[in-house]
């Protein structure tokens, strides 16, 4: 089953101050890619075009068979809600939401029920004892757990974080990892994870540094 | 959707329910004022309407026509110049109309005492719910919301109020015996104590009974041809018996007793032009007012003020609903971080919008809702609310 593909991708920002471009990259479904690299490079550009979010100038982004470039808008945040898992760096948590209402948040506008996977998540995640519990008071490798739960809850076919560890201390941030390769695998989802914690990097076995992606 | 915006629109106005609050109270603030000013203007007409068109000649002191229909309709505590007992006379003598007298200066546990006659129940069609009418000089029957809220009926009895504290010489209480409940007439008189003229004017210190002092000479310290004066000894009597009321007596003419209107019901429409056409001049000390024309004045006074204060009113709607606008617009810009969160996850710009518009509208229903609870607690108190106000 294909999995995402880059394809003579060129991007820049309005201000033509920052400037991108992938001659070609692959992942394979069900596979794990890592990408490393210093702030400013672009890794968080790179992962925003690959999940949908940023329209390229140029080329071709390609998830399973969907060829994003030719969706409209609408169309790729239908794909996304029901294909894609986000973990995003600063969590984008809604903090008048419990933990629950977090997870399920996506789902419930999809019109999907995710109750019982969303549970097994938060049980695995060891945040299942704040279920019903605003995410304000929770600390931020809590926060983090939820974050990462909303973004499988679904079971996505393809998954992207960014820095999906950055707040956790080592021990959880191997159940993390774990979790995030556990479910790509099952579902046979792809997994693409931006981190500068060069530690992880032989845990994946397709990993780039952004700027030998980027020439 | 709808239920996944709801959702999200009703766990936003919950978790802020303090501010959410705040702004639906001021918007149904704004929105139930006309409303509940509206509704009070209603209860004014409605109350007073009746009474001042079943009212055909009211004849009191010079002055506002407007207070002496208040006195003598509603017995509000308007500061009123004395009518002397003397016009009750002329007005009879005229063999016009027939005249009612009312002397509504005094108080009991703050119901107007209306000192009155018979012909007053008649005109009023009051009717007797429970006991028996004013049979001698310091019974009282009262009306069916003083008897209700104070818990009071025939066989018990009632104090007039002392109606200043500093005036040793002036009026002292009198303990008035009940005789009678009237039934519900959802007028003034339900909230009056009735009494008989004369035992108005014996709590205005007019009459009063005391020991005989005839039997007692030795409590005599001067003796003239008209009168007697004893000394502190003698008992003032406050309280009318069987056993004393013949010692009850008056001092001073009749025709010089005060009272406080006189209600006159002329014989037809002839005899009341010429009863108005007697008291025309404006050298009298009194005057003849028409209760309908006065309320028709009243009325068209408040109407020019209501629709003054509906434009003043209207403003500030539409001032709160710009500003509720700007609130809005505000919230949801500070929330724009949000809202990218959504939009990143895949959630629709329409879904958005639509839980946006829910939010809207779940504080404008809320406030709304309390705009129509206020209203209907004005309403449901309006004409208790006036009454208070005016009587």
């Amino acid at each position: 089953m294909a999995g995402i593909t880059l394809t003579d991708l060129s991007f820049s920002y309005p201000s033509g101050q920052f400037r991108l471009h992938v001659d070609h990259l692959s992942v394979p479904a069900g596979s794990a890619f890592g990408l490393l690299g210093p702030s400013g490079t672009g890794k968080t550009t790179l992962l925003r075009l690959m999940a949908g979010l940023l329209p390229p100038q140029r080329g071709q982004i390609t998830l399973g068979s969907t060829d994003l470039t030719t969706l409209s808008e609408v169309q790729r945040r239908a794909f996304r809600l029901s294909q894609v898992g986000l973990v995003f760096q600063d969590f984008a948590l809604l903090d008048y939401l419990t933990v629950a209402e977090n997870i399920l948040l996506p789902q419930r506008f999809a019109g999907a029920n995710a109750t019982p996977t969303a549970r097994t998540l938060a049980e695995r995640l060891e945040i299942d004892r704040h279920w019903h519990k605003p995410t304000s008071q929770l600390s931020q490798g809590e926060r983090q757990r939820v974050a990462i739960a909303r973004a499988l809850a679904h079971e996505p076919r393809f998954l992207f974080a960014d820095e999906p560890t950055a707040s956790l201390d080592t021990g959880r941030r191997d159940l993390v990892m774990d979790l995030l390769f556990e479910c790509a695998a099952r579902t046979s989802a792809s997994l693409v994870v931006v981190t500068h914690d060069a530690a992880l990097l032989p845990r994946f076995p397709q990993n780039a540094r952004v700027e030998d992606l980027v020439p | 959707m709808i239920p996944a915006a709801f959702h999200l629109a009703r766990c936003y106005v919950a978790r802020h329910r303090a501010q959410s609050l705040l702004l639906a109270a001021a918007l149904a603030l704004v929105v139930a004022l006309p409303l509940c000013l509206k509704v009070l203007g209603h209860a004014v007409e409605k109350v007073m309407r009746t009474r001042a068109q079943s009212t055909p000649l009211i004849l009191g002191p010079r002055g506002s026509a407007l207070d002496l229909m208040l006195k003598a309709l509603y017995f509000k505590r308007q500061p009123l110049p004395e009518l002397p007992a003397q016009h009750l006379r002329e007005v009879r003598a005229t063999q016009l109309a027939e005249a009612i007298p009312l002397d509504a200066r005094f108080h009991a546990q703050g119901a107007p005492i209306i000192g009155t006659e018979l012909e007053y129940f008649a005109f009023r069609r009051l009717q007797l719910a429970e006991g028996h009418m004013i049979t001698r000089l310091g019974d009282c029957v009262l009306g069916a919301r003083v008897a209700r809220e104070r818990g009071l009926g025939p066989g018990s009895s009632l104090f007039s109020s002392q109606e200043q504290v500093f005036d040793m010489a002036g009026v002292y209480p009198l303990k008035m015996r009940i005789t009678g409940v009237l039934a519900p007439s959802g007028t003034a008189d339900d909230d009056a104590v009735f009494v008989d003229l004369k035992t108005v004017w014996l709590i205005s210190g007019a009459a009063h009974g005391h020991d005989d002092v005839a039997a007692q000479t030795d409590t005599v310290l001067k003796q003239e041809t008209t009168n007697t004066v004893a000394n502190a000894s003698v008992r003032m009597y406050h309280e009318v018996t069987d056993k004393n009321l013949n010692t009850f007596h008056f001092h001073g003419a009749e025709d010089s007793y005060p009272l406080s209107a006189i209600l006159v019901l002329p014989r037809d429409a002839k005899a009341e032009a010429l009863l108005a056409g007697r008291y025309l001049k404006d050298s009298l000390p009194v005057q003849l007012i028409r209760p309908r024309d006065v309320f028709e004045s009243l009325m068209s006074t408040l109407f020019q003020v209501e629709r003054l204060v509906f434009i003043v009113l209207g403003v500030t709607l539409a001032a709160a609903l710009a500003i509720s606008a700007l609130v809005f617009a505000l919230s949801f810009r500070l929330r724009s971080r949000e809202f990218r969160t959504l939009s990143d996850l895949g959630i629709s710009p329409a879904a958005l919008r639509l839980t946006r518009a829910l939010e809207i509208t779940l504080i404008t229903t809320t406030a709304l809702l309390l705009a129509l609870l206020l209203t209907w607690a004005m309403q449901s108190q309006a004409e208790t609310w006036v009454r208070w106000l005016l009587v």
